[in-house]
């Protein structure tokens, strides 16, 4: 939906264009698009594919999707061949390491508390991945897939899942939802209660999905539109101004891609903690 | 005469001016913190950019408002 009115601006926006103020180039490196655009060298049209009327081609998002993907399985996979020989990691191994052991004494144990195991795979995988493709944005040429909905959306399902199968697995199915509401409220609260609990687990997710993918199109947006205005005002004078500002924006979009990984992964493990031990 | 881009522009000042009130007194009560326990600024500081990143969260919900707004 989102994605949509972003489609109806950019057409509105080409209506109007030819004057200096045209912005559509900066929905243009926003938005998935079916050609990998590495212009001024070329272009190179992705293939379209039309399963039973659903539109599954391949685009810009998936392309780099792929990339993140062959990056991690490379990368991880040559840390943990590197275990046979020796228990002391080195170079690649020793990286992982510390992110990995990050994630397992400040996310993961404290959060989840005994157990804790059983989720370790999935909250790596969440933030290996999304801190690939965050990062992956900012090279040049590179494109975010983080910052399309539909790759946050399917994030945050996929963590609303690992959600309630933990809970249902440790508490049982009617146990889980009885365990929402908390104990000791007046019987009078105790609708109003079911009903925020319930609403409760669908919005956590959401709010998920909806801060990663606007923290990173914002910073894509407000790095453009810095650089843009070189070309909107036509001066000289802009260019050390507009490219220093430009400059501490992209350090802080590095800032942020950290950031917004350890969140995901870190609130994803705190509701898994919430649904397993609903106790406290 | 387009409202919408009036709106678009004035709901994301204010969404601007509740977001860095917010994390402004999280970062103030966190410094005040550490200068109290110096040993305890490492849990203080996650703990900050949690919170910050919750407060982000919201305002970043206004911004999305926003811009479903200015591009109708």
């Amino acid at each position: 939906m989102i994605t949509d009115s972003l489609h109806v601006a950019n057409d509105s926006l080409q209506v109007t264009a030819g004057k200096s103020t045209d912005t559509s180039w900066i929905m243009h490196h926003i938005l998935d698009a079916k050609e990998l655009d590495f212009s001024p060298f070329g272009v190179i049209h992705l293939p379209e594919i039309n399963l039973f009327g659903i539109d599954i081609s391949i685009t810009k998002h998936v392309v780099f999707m792929w990339v993140a993907l062959i990056i991690l399985v490379v990368a991880l996979r040559i840390a943990a061949k590197s275990y046979k020989n020796s228990r002391v990691p080195k170079g690649v191994a020793n990286f992982m390491e510390v992110l990995i052991l990050y994630v397992r004494d400040e996310i993961a144990r404290p959060t989840i508390g005994k157990g804790y195991e059983r989720f370790m795979p999935y909250l790596l995988t969440v933030f290996f991945f999304i801190l690939a493709c965050n990062f992956l944005g900012l090279v040049p040429y590179g494109s975010t897939a983080t910052s399309n909905i539909s790759v946050t959306a399917t994030l945050a399902i996929l963590s609303f899942f690992a959600i309630q199968i933990g809970g249902v697995m440790k508490n049982g199915f009617f146990g889980y939802f009885k365990g929402l509401i908390p104990h000791g409220i007046p019987v009078w609260l105790l609708p109003i209660m079911a009903v925020v609990e319930f609403l409760g687990l669908f919005t956590k997710p959401f709010a998920l999905a909806i801060r990663l993918f606007a923290n990173m199109t914002a910073g894509h947006i407000v790095i453009l539109a810095l650089l843009g205005l070189i070309f909107i005002l036509n001066t000289y004078v802009v260019v050390p101004v507009s490219i220093a500002f430009a400059l501490f924006i992209y350090l802080l979009e590095i800032l942020v891609a950290l950031i917004q990984a350890y969140i995901f992964t870190m609130l994803s493990s705190l509701f898994i903690g919430m649904a397993v031990h609903q106790e406290h | 005469m387009d409202i919408a881009y009036l709106a678009a522009g004035f709901s994301a000042a204010l969404t601007v001016i509740g977001g860095a009130f917010g994390i402004g007194k999280i970062a103030s009560a966190a410094m005040e913190a550490s200068g109290r326990q110096p040993e305890a600024a490492g849990d203080i500081r996650t703990s900050m950019i949690i919170a910050a990143a919750l407060i982000e969260g919201i305002s970043l919900f206004s911004l999305v408002i926003c811009i479903l707004l200015a591009l109708k």
